[in-house]
């Protein structure tokens, strides 16, 4: 017999003395990892993914999940995981699947760049006396401002009154840099949609929808909704357009550059359905490229088409994922009509996608982020676009860090979807999220208590805003918009001379 | 409050005169007819626009785009169309007195885009159902390559007016990763000629009455003779559908780590 498994990953105990039988960690494990037979609590390891809802949900605190000591022969190339893929890709002949983000042990430059904070040679500032304003605007910009002068009389004394005469583009008003990115309705359930726009709403700030168009029940919400056009154009009609206050157009995906997306039919439910505008239980596919799209040329004529439809009222974004020649795209973007360029790092996560990319495709933020914006500054075209950025942002440091290597915003997905309860688990695809999040099974969605995950998401986004203000004025800084570029607030740690070129930092010290 | 409008739009930009219908639409809840004249390269032309009971006549050329997003009016276009006329069309009629460009209809998710001659590459690409929202592309004479690409509903009718229904049609990649929806040929296809999840079907009785509206609606829009229409009805079809609605199910693997 050839083996089809090594040893499950990770191990579920059940301390039998505290264990009072109720089973309700079986009734909790949507992927039948426990079961309660009559006197008993049977584990079946080879299905748990640790997401820890059994645990979480235990009255008797009688579940420990750990990884399995028992993996078979160690070996520092052959690791349980490369063997696991081997078999299983033995078993079935086909692409490995996968969710959340990048799973590797890559660098993370964030953690090498270290923040700048004053003394008394520039005094720092303190934000509980002062204001700090972090308000942004999304949007182009115009190059100069020009006014125009009309003399009025007023109480029989001329009096020169000054008019701006430059057209402003549409801009998005942001009270925080922090938005959340886009996750599609079918990807992740209708309550977590529903939670992220209250949370959205009582930040001043917006939510992406994703490619799967915008259910109804969301439409109350759409100040602060970006809805999102895809090459499988989901859900996308006038009605759609007009219920965001901005378009993005989605080229590619942090998670999976180059490739498309596919929700399968599995998750096409009868509201999905109806949101998708497709019939029930078909596949969701959203194919690599927009089929009338192979030049920049073309993707000036798919914004421009949007402005159209919208009258030219809405600012349109155009999503890329992080890749070598991102600041080549992202300049020809900025000559488009577009209003900002949204780079999504190779750390950013996905309901699906194929192991081998999320693993191996594309670059980190941090890099992509000084190459467009440096980029963008040679060619003259940074006021035309705003960047923003996304693809593991994990707390207000890293918010900060991305500002003043050049972005104007980020986006947030993972770290929204942690404060609603996920647990990494990283099997979004399997549509069996325990957590009620990556879901469309009915009694799942339930367990996602709406204002409860409202409440969370929004104290993460207000948590971070008063750290990102700390750290302004530690450095000095009373707005957002003087830390925008401004690398000298910061200082490479650990990184060798190309990597500060590439991020245009200077070394710590210097 | 008119009820028709006449445009020059010589030297007209795109934008400007996008702008302008805009506004005589708005300003004149009667409007039935606004005749375009001299069109020559400007894009987007109705796109977006949602309202019944309007023609828009286009008298020349339209650029890309032509009707897209729009919902609810006719466009006749007296001239060839550039690439994509009813990109994601959702309600309304499209009718071409002469050929269009690459992905005509696509993503089309209601309303019809009929053709008097030939339709570029990637035609139909995309196009989706949703219940009752059923979109029709019907094309004249003959289409590029990848016909119906990704289709995921509605209907394709390709024509082939100048050929005979006994000759093999000259597309190929027909309905690649095609997983809803029909098309119809009239002539013979060759399996080779399928893209990946397409399949031939028989062409049945049921298959006949679904397409005789469509084609004597067809017939009628670019007043063809009765002789035509009944050689078009007596016509042999090749009938291409999906091989299922789940053509990629079986790519994946899921990996529990």
């Amino acid at each position: 017999m050839i083996p089809s498994t090594v040893p499950p990953k990770y191990k579920i105990t059940i301390d039998h003395d505290k264990c009072i039988l109720c089973g309700r960690c079986a009734k909790e494990c949507a992927w039948d990892a426990i079961r309660k037979s009559k006197d008993k609590i049977i584990t079946y390891d080879n299905r748990c993914g640790s997401c820890f809802r059994c645990a979480s949900m235990c009255p008797r605190d009688a579940i420990t999940i750990i990884e399995n000591p028992s993996q078979g022969r160690k070996h520092p190339v052959w690791t349980p995981e490369a063997r696991q893929d081997v078999l299983n890709q033995a078993n079935s002949g086909c692409i490995l699947l996968s969710g959340m983000g990048n799973a590797k042990d890559y660098p993370i430059y964030y953690d090498n760049i270290v923040l700048d904070a004053c003394q008394v040679t520039n005094p720092s500032i303190d934000p509980l006396r002062e204001p700090m304003e972090l308000r942004t605007y999304i949007g182009s910009k115009p190059e100069k401002l020009e006014f125009e002068y009309i003399e009025e009389e007023i109480d029989g004394k001329k009096v020169k009154k000054s008019k701006l005469k430059t057209k402003i583009a549409p801009n998005l008003k942001l009270d925080t840099p922090i938005m959340i990115g886009h996750m599609s309705y079918g990807a992740i359930s209708l309550n977590s949609h529903k939670a992220m726009a209250k949370a959205v709403k009582r930040c001043g700030t917006f939510m992406g929808t994703g490619e799967g168009g915008l259910h109804r029940d969301l439409y109350e919400y759409s100040d602060n909704i970006i809805t999102q056009v895809a090459s499988g154009r989901f859900g996308v009609n006038s009605e759609y357009l007009s219920k965001g206050a901005a378009i993005e157009i989605k080229i590619g995906q942090g998670a999976k550059p180059g490739i498309g997306g596919h929700l399968p039919g599995e998750k096409v439910s009868a509201e999905v359905s109806m949101t998708r505008m497709i019939p029930e239980g078909s596949d969701a596919i959203s194919p690599a490229p927009h089929h009338d799209i192979y030049s920049i040329e073309d993707l000036a004529q798919l914004v421009r088409s949007l402005k159209e439809a919208t009258r030219w009222k809405l600012p349109v974004f155009v999503k890329i994922s992080a890749v070598h020649n991102v600041a080549a795209i992202a300049n020809g973007i900025a000559t488009s009509d577009a209003d900002a360029v949204v780079i999504d790092g190779f750390k950013g996560g996905t309901g699906a996608a194929p192991k081998v990319f999320r693993d191996n495709v594309g670059i980190p933020i941090e890099v992509a982020i000084s190459a467009v914006d440096d980029r963008l500054r040679e060619q003259g075209n940074r006021n035309k676009v705003s960047i923003i950025a996304s693809g593991g942002i994990r707390n207000s440091a890293d918010v900060f860090k991305s500002i003043a290597l050049g972005a104007d915003a980020v986006y947030i997905g993972t770290a929204a979807m942690i404060a609603m309860g996920c647990t990494v688990c990283g099997r979004c695809y399997g549509g069996k999220c325990c957590w009620g999040i990556a879901t469309q099974r009915a009694d799942l969605v339930e367990r996602l208590e709406i204002e409860e995950a409202a409440d969370r998401v929004s104290n993460l986004i207000g948590a971070w805003t008063h750290e990102i203000k700390e750290l302004l004025g530690a450095a000095g800084i009373n707005s957002i918009e003087s830390l925008r570029g401004n690398r000298d607030r910061l200082r490479g740690i650990g990184l060798n001379e190309v990597e500060l070129k590439a991020l245009g930092l200077k070394q710590a010290g210097l | 409050m008119s009820k028709e409008v006449t445009i020059d739009t010589s030297g007209i930009y795109y934008k400007e005169l996008n702008e302008q219908i805009n506004e005589i639409i708005k300003d004149n809840p009667d409007l039935e007819r606004i005749t375009l004249n001299n069109v020559l390269g400007q894009r987007f032309i109705g796109n977006g626009i949602s309202k019944n009971n309007l023609t828009i006549v286009i008298n020349g050329i339209p650029g890309g785009d032509l009707a897209m997003f729009m919902k609810g009016p006719r466009v006749e276009v007296y001239g060839n169309a550039d690439h994509a006329p009813g990109n994601t069309l959702d309600e309304g009629k499209v009718i071409i007195h002469g050929s269009s460009g690459d992905a005509t209809g696509h993503s089309m998710r209601g309303g019809s885009v009929y053709v008097q001659g030939s339709v570029g590459y990637r035609s139909g690409i995309h196009m989706k159902e949703y219940k009752g929202k059923t979109p029709v592309l019907v094309i004249g004479e003959t289409a590029g390559d990848f016909l119906g690409e990704y289709m995921a509903g509605g209907i394709i009718i390709n024509l082939n007016i100048q050929s005979e229904d006994t000759e093999f049609v000259k597309n190929s990649m027909l309905g690649t990763g095609i997983h809803g929806g029909v098309i119809y040929i009239r002539g013979k296809v060759n399996e080779s000629q399928l893209g990946v999840a397409a399949d031939i079907k028989e062409f049945k009785k049921e298959d006949l009455e679904k397409i005789t509206y469509y084609i004597e609606d067809y017939c009628n829009e670019f007043n063809y003779s009765d002789e035509i229409k009944n050689k078009l009805l007596n016509s042999n079809y090749t009938k291409i559908a999906p091989i299922s609605s789940r053509p990629f199910k079986k790519l994946y693997t899921p990996d529990i780590r």
